[in-house]
């Protein structure tokens, strides 16, 4: 395992395995997305509104999974030092901010019609708006430090400290009485029909691969970023060398 | 004990470090979540409200389970009358008028903001309605247990 943080190795790995994650993640999701749009019935209550599930869910899931990444990188970074968790966490903020605001626009969606409301401050809707300014302030900290050569161990400790928040948003609607439901899907048990929950599983899946494969593709970028610059770097001082030692001389 | 800390590498060090500080960041975050654990609560349920009434006319959020067979139209057409209950014996009879949600019905998760009378019935003010992930909600869970379990059915299966 340790073999796979050093850039080199990585690279040769992530070079195939980006685009197969990327692949079978936008066929399975697309199909997900299309069962649970064209095949899977409406809901008794909620109507046609049930089938936002597809995309709410696994955005949802994906946006604390990848805190959680952001977490284990920042602690590898700080225990190893290992370079690629540095990068590996930069990578992951973008994308998991996004599917962060996906949960909680298309959460606002499905409440109109279902709740009455766009928006409350209840407990899990709360914690998951803190959930997208954590990314923010983690993207923004990670690239000034990244940008004027800071130690890349402050977003580190930041993305530690912010992890507290994921058991909150998780444990949100057990602690307190709130509007968004209670988790339906609990270990060995599930209050979610088979036709709902099966392409529901499908979705997480499939949204999963494809955010792996987002996150290899960017942190390749983010590896070619640092080679171009250092590369360019070294260049200036080869220029620089002779200049001087001329000026040295005379 | 001597041996010990100069036998630590450094990236063991770090590691205990790491380690300390993650269990001191959980520690933190459950004392708050701890401590939050009533002002965090985005409704009362009929029982907490009935134990500890506010203030008549201060504005709360009541939280519960419409009573099946409460529900009634008022004489004048637009106010609706129903009663909340909770996990407990208590009830809270409610009244507002206005736009029904959709999905308020009997039997269902209902959130109401208004103010407690001095009656003791809660004049609501606006209706939410709370979907829950098997019909009954959760703050409910005793009474899921000998409601029907065929309620829990028709709701989570498609009935076409």
């Amino acid at each position: 395992m340790h073999g796979y943080a050093n850039p080199t190795r990585f690279l040769s790995l992530a070079r195939w395995l980006a685009p197969a994650l990327l692949l079978s993640g936008i066929v399975l999701s697309a199909g997900a997305v299309a069962w649970g749009l064209l095949v899977v019935p409406a809901d008794r209550l909620m109507g046609e509104t049930v089938r936002i599930l597809y995309i709410h869910v696994p955005s949802a899931w994906l946006g604390m999974g990848g805190w959680t990444g952001i977490a284990l990188s920042s602690a590898a970074l700080l225990i190893w030092k290992h370079p690629l968790a540095a990068i590996g966490a930069r990578a992951v903020a973008v994308p998991g901010m996004v599917f962060t605001a996906i949960c909680l626009a298309t959460g606002s969606i499905w409440g109109r019609p279902t709740w009455g409301t766009w928006w409350v401050w209840d407990g899990r809707l709360t914690s998951m708006l803190v959930l997208l300014f954590l990314y923010a302030g983690y993207i923004a900290l990670a690239q000034a430090s990244a940008r004027d050569g800071g130690s890349s161990k402050i977003p580190a400790i930041f993305g530690l400290v912010g992890a507290i928040n994921i058991p909150i948003i998780n444990r949100s609607v057990v602690w307190w009485n709130s509007l968004h439901q209670p988790p339906s899907i609990t270990v060995g048990k599930s209050a979610i029909a088979g036709e709902f929950l099966v392409p529901l599983l499908v979705a997480v899946l499939g949204f999963s691969l494809l955010f792996g494969g987002i996150v290899l593709m960017r942190m390749r970028a983010l590896i070619a970023e640092m080679q171009v610059e250092a590369r360019l770097r070294r260049r200036a001082l080869e220029d620089d060398v002779p200049a001087s030692a001329s000026m040295g001389a005379s | 004990m001597t041996e010990i800390s100069t036998g630590l590498r450094a990236k063991h060090q770090r590691m205990v470090l790491v380690v300390i500080a993650i269990v001191a960041v959980i520690a933190a975050g459950l004392l708050a979540a701890y401590a939050l654990r009533n002002q965090a609560n985005f409704f009362y349920l009929p029982e907490q409200m009935s134990a500890n009434p506010p203030e008549t006319g201060k504005a709360v959020r009541l939280g519960g389970m419409v009573q099946p067979g409460s529900l009634q139209t008022l004489d004048d057409g637009i106010t609706v009358a129903f009663v909340v209950t909770g996990n407990e014996a208590a009830t809270i009879p409610v009244r507002y008028s206005g736009i029904l949600p959709d999905l308020f019905v009997e039997g269902s998760g209902v959130v109401a903001d208004g103010s407690l009378q001095e009656n003791g019935t809660f004049l609501a003010t606006n209706l939410l309605a709370k979907h829950d992930e098997n019909y009954v909600p959760r703050e409910l869970e005793g009474l899921e247990q000998h409601k029907s379990p065929e309620q829990s059915y028709t709701t989570t299966m498609y009935t076409d």
